[in-house]
């Protein structure tokens, strides 16, 4: 099951956490992955861990032009991109009364635009080769809301509904276009958190822990696998029953 | 150059299943032809690809007919 054998796979934010548990849990089903990121040194060292199969492909994802290049450098370094994961994502958070433009703008940009252009950039080969998986990974707070979260949760939710309308459109050429929405995961983002505020989330999570990032790159190869080829437009939750929807 | 519109409608009986004498010179990919919006942008892939030429997206939504198609190629190529 879930052999990915010979598939081409390009996982965005490969340095963080979660993204770098998704590309081993791609690379180690058979995928050839290319590690995406802003920081040069992590995804140097994820590559020489995983040994062959892997490319660096660094990008800055705030920087349009450099969105619109990776998918070419992707295909360039691999030979096609089978598998697209947008997992990057950035948060500026704050109360929408305090939130200055800029700091709504950089979070669009790089969660929602910077995925857009990403799945459109990599779609042509998936048409061709009438097969694709392309896997958004969204929050919980996409469906929810979270105070302090307008910018990231309207990014999250945005990525959401793009996911289902371009599941649409591409379906019938054997593309699946899904959503992973995790909860509380143990990663850099969630350790900003502070004593109080965790405890204040676990007592929401009814498994009572927080999530690891392995239990979503168990999500994301689900979805990127051949065997997940009848579901598309769906949004998998992976948050504990902290939300169940 | 005088092959173009041989190898446009190839292109497109092929990728629509359609009949040869169905495209003709003000035949609507998708009204006559069956196509759909996603067809059409295939259409324009399989154009770009056999003449080795780029079509931007605001050219390809005026690519609405087979000579459409064939003009376009010809000044583009």
């Amino acid at each position: 099951m879930f052999d990915l054998t010979g598939k081409c796979a390009l996982v965005t934010g490969a340095s963080g956490g979660i993204g770098g548990e998704i590309a081993r849990a791609l690379h180690a089903a058979g995928a050839t992955v290319g590690l995406s990121g802003t920081r040069g040194a992590p995804l140097e060292a994820l590559a020489a861990e995983l040994g062959e199969r892997a490319f660096v492909l660094p990008c800055n994802l705030s920087d349009p032009e450099a969105v619109s290049a990776l998918p070419k450098q992707a295909i360039a370094a691999m030979g096609a991109v089978d598998i697209l994961v947008n997992n990057a994502g950035i948060n500026r958070d704050n109360l929408i009364m305090r939130m200055s433009d800029e700091d709504w703008q950089s979070v669009i940009d790089v969660n929602l635009t910077a995925t857009f252009k990403l799945c459109k950039g990599v779609l042509r080969g998936m048409m061709k080769a009438r097969w694709g998986r392309i896997v958004n990974i969204s929050s919980i707070v996409g469906a929810t809301g979270n105070p302090g979260q307008g910018n990231y949760a309207a990014s999250k939710a945005g990525m959401i509904g793009m996911s289902k309308s371009l599941a649409f459109e591409v379906a019938s050429r054997g593309i699946t276009v899904n959503a992973v929405a995790p909860g509380f995961i143990e990663t850099a983002m969630t350790d900003k958190l502070n004593d109080e505020q965790k405890t204040g989330i676990l007592g929401q999570i009814p498994s009572g822990r927080m999530g690891s990032a392995q239990e979503i790159a168990a999500a994301v190869l689900y979805l990127a696998s051949p065997e997940a080829g009848y579901v598309t437009g769906s949004t998998l939750h992976v948050n504990g029953g902290m939300a169940m929807l | 150059m005088s092959d173009i519109p041989d190898r446009v409608r190839k292109i497109v009986v092929e990728h629509l299943g359609v009949e040869e004498d169905k495209v003709t010179e003000s035949a609507s990919f998708i009204d006559d032809l069956g196509a759909d919006s996603l067809d059409t942008v295939e259409l324009v892939m399989a154009f770009e690809e056999e003449f080795g030429i780029e079509i931007p997206d605001d050219a390809a939504e005026t690519i609405q007919t087979f000579g459409d198609a064939v003009k376009f190629i010809k000044e583009a190529s």
